[in-house]
């Protein structure tokens, strides 16, 4: 996974709560067996109509907002499915941090394996940032600080220090947790004692 | 110190507690299917490492297989390379796989506890939000990303950080016509979407107990919905009996063994929950959504709310995208709204006492001429018992089509979709713009009630056919 650097780039601001991954990138696109390609079906079906033209006043399919690194949304953004299509999506079109004040629990995660990072803050400050990507002013984030500056301002955001560690330094989480194998192995033996019926006894 | 259920899951699943304040969690059971899986075995091969525990994991295809007739395999040609990957993956790695011609194929969430491949105590993980359904047994079970489900195959663990303790209590008895299904959009109309997000919701009281392990299974299936990752049922006798027998169930010794370890799996007495409410029976009816979003309730004597009523601007707006989507409009009778289409099936709605209930209904009535209804098992042996019980001849004779198993127009993966701005009323569990189809229009129901709205023609009240 890419480390993850600051950011300077002019918002795009999806005034929607409850943006489900349906929305992000639908059922047909699930299809793939990869996991790049998805971005020009990244919200799909409020991007092209019917016949797979481009909606011209969706605000992704406009410059600058066609090179925004940063997505600002409404609360509970990334609600419904648990599919990481979604974070591929955004990644591959090249969204690297989205702005809510609250996410779904498995697409937040999600976020974090794919190096994107999803900031939290209060609803007037997205108000405040939403601004921004009115008038097309670019705003930045500093991971390192945990901060969002723009104009002569700047916003402190609340992050996981483990969460943090792993977007800054881009950890292979499997890597590190193939580490603790001899935690694993004495858990596991542990079992086979005290729980016998979780190893798969009907295969014996 | 007294413990809640989770906390005796989680507590006992705890491999290694990281300096970081994350924990690594052992996973017993690990489910998958062909569509978030196929990057995660990519994973493995380009980093050279392996399964750990190959037996502990079960796959099978569901989201993509075609409902039809399946002599000929999958047309589609994307979905049969998704298919042909789990299967080529399985044979690699050594992962049992139930594949589309197997009698135990099915919703991965509905054969897991069927073979008894899920079991109280357990954490179970699968890549797919759904995966709470499991929780309806006492086990930890929840939704992981593609990544996640790479790092389960490589290490049998996952890095996790605890959530927070929420009880639902619903108290009483449901009055007739009222299912487990209401129940759980009832509460999801109550706490919202985000209501349970961060924590792991138990459902307790004294409806839930009197409710059969699968009714159970539709309530915590749905606790993603209200965006929880999990959700709990304490296990009880119903529940032990459900797997006495089954092929994966413990036996002989580790059956008594398991069993006493089972019934130490509820939340003590004076433990502490960080949120706690009550709902009561009694004030459940039939309900139906009306909008894009499982919160969007409305009970089938009601009327489609006004947004101008509402006082949350962001809400307001999200209520006329809602409206404008559905071609519905405001104040009209929810009874006035006319359906195309039914479906009845998903990892919601599929089981066998689904079917029996939705059969019981349909016996000696048709399905009226502007409809057109489908079944579709949640599994090849709940379609097979089906079968033996002479449901699907009740269901071909009222008018349904009786289809192979699968996940099918619950997200429309497959041929099984919604044109755009057809309107369905259907058992499973989102109704999000485009969920069933490009355009689809979805109202959820119970399955009784789908059969009513079936009848009608029109969203219609279980309790006038009843």
């Amino acid at each position: 996974m890419d480390k993850f650097k600051n950011l300077k780039s002019i918002p795009a601001f999806l005034p929607l709560m409850n943006i489900d991954t349906d929305m992000i990138i639908p059922k047909q696109f699930l299809k793939t067996i990869k996991r790049t390609g998805l971005g020009k079906s990244l919200f799909y079906e409020m991007r092209y109509d019917e016949n797979g033209k481009i909606i011209k006043d969706f605000i992704l399919n406009n410059k600058p907002y066609s090179e925004s690194k940063i997505l600002l949304a409404g609360k509970n953004f990334g609600c419904g499915s648990s599919r990481e299509h979604a974070p591929w999506a955004l990644l591959d079109f090249g969204i690297k941090c989205v702005i809510s004040s609250s996410y779904a629990d498995i697409f937040y995660n999600n976020c974090f394996n794919n190096g994107i990072l999803p900031i939290n803050v209060d609803e007037n400050i997205i108000q405040e940032l939403s601004e921004y990507s009115k008038r097309k002013e670019e705003i930045e984030i500093n991971l390192e600080n945990q901060e969002i500056l723009y104009g002569n301002k700047s916003t402190k955001f609340d992050l996981d220090p483990a969460k943090k560690k792993r977007l800054l330094e881009g950890l292979d989480d499997i890597g590190m947790s193939l580490e603790k194998t001899s935690s694993i192995d004495n858990y596991e033996n542990r079992i086979k004692k005290n729980k016998p019926w979780i190893v798969r006894n009907d295969q014996n | 110190m007294p413990k809640t259920l989770y906390d005796k899951i989680w507590d006992e699943h705890l491999v290694h507690q990281q300096p970081d304040g994350t924990t690594l969690l052992y996973v017993d059971r690990h489910l998958v299917h062909e569509v978030t899986s196929p990057q995660a075995f990519e994973g493995l091969r380009m980093q050279k490492r392996k399964v750990r525990r190959p037996e502990l994991t079960l796959a099978v295809p569901d989201h993509n297989v075609p409902t039809t007739d399946r002599s000929k395999g999958i047309l589609d040609r994307e979905s049969r390379i998704q298919v042909d990957t789990l299967r080529n993956n399985c044979k690699e790695f050594g992962v049992q796989l139930f594949d589309v011609n197997d009698v135990r194929q099915g919703i991965v969430h509905i054969i897991g506890p069927e073979q008894g491949f899920t079991q109280p105590g357990t954490v179970i993980v699968c890549g797919d939000s759904h995966t709470a359904t499991h929780g309806a047994f006492g086990s930890l079970a929840f939704g992981i990303g593609t990544s996640e489900v790479e790092h389960v195959l490589a290490t049998q663990t996952l890095i996790q950080k605890k959530s927070k303790n929420f009880r639902i209590n619903v108290n009483g008895k449901l009055p007739l016509g009222v299912t487990s299904k209401d129940v759980i959009l009832k509460i999801i109309g109550t706490i919202g979407t985000a209501g349970g997000t961060g924590y792991v919701i138990e459902f307790a009281g004294e409806v839930i107990s009197s409710l059969s392990v699968e009714q159970r299974m539709t309530i915590c299936n749905m606790t993603i919905e209200a965006g929880a990752r999990a959700g709990l049922i304490a296990p009880d006798e119903k529940t032990f009996e459900y797997f006495k027998g089954r092929p994966m169930s413990p036996k002989e010794n580790n059956w008594d063994r398991a069993l006493t370890h089972w019934k130490t799996l509820y939340s003590d007495e004076g433990c502490k929950f960080d949120k706690e409410i009550n709902i009561e029976g009694k004030d459940i009816e039939p309900l139906v959504t009306w909008g894009t979003s499982p919160q969007d309730i409305a009970p089938i004597t009601g009327i489609v709310p006004d947004p101008e009523k509402e006082n949350d601007e962001e809400r307001r707006i999200a209520m006329y995208r809602s409206l404008e989507y559905m071609g519905l409009k405001p104040n009209m009778k929810i009874s006035d709204i006319k359906v195309d289409m039914i479906f009845i099936g998903s990892c919601t709605n599929g089981r066998i006492e689904d079917l029996r209930a939705a059969a019981k209904l349909s016996k000696g009535r048709k399905v009226a001429k502007s409809v057109t209804a489908m079944v579709v098992p949640g599994s090849g042996l709940v379609k097979k018992q089906a079968e033996e019980e002479g449901l699907d001849k009740i269901f071909i004779e009222a008018g349904f089509q009786w289809r192979e198993p699968g996940c099918s127009m619950c997200l429309a993966m497959n041929d099984d979709k919604l044109k755009s701005k057809e309107r369905c009323a259907s058992t499973s569990n989102r109704n999000f713009e485009g969920r069933q189809g490009r355009g689809g229009r979805t109202h959820l129901v119970s399955p009784g009630m789908a059969v009513a709205a079936a009848i009608q023609g029109y969203l219609a009240d279980v309790r006038e056919i009843n």
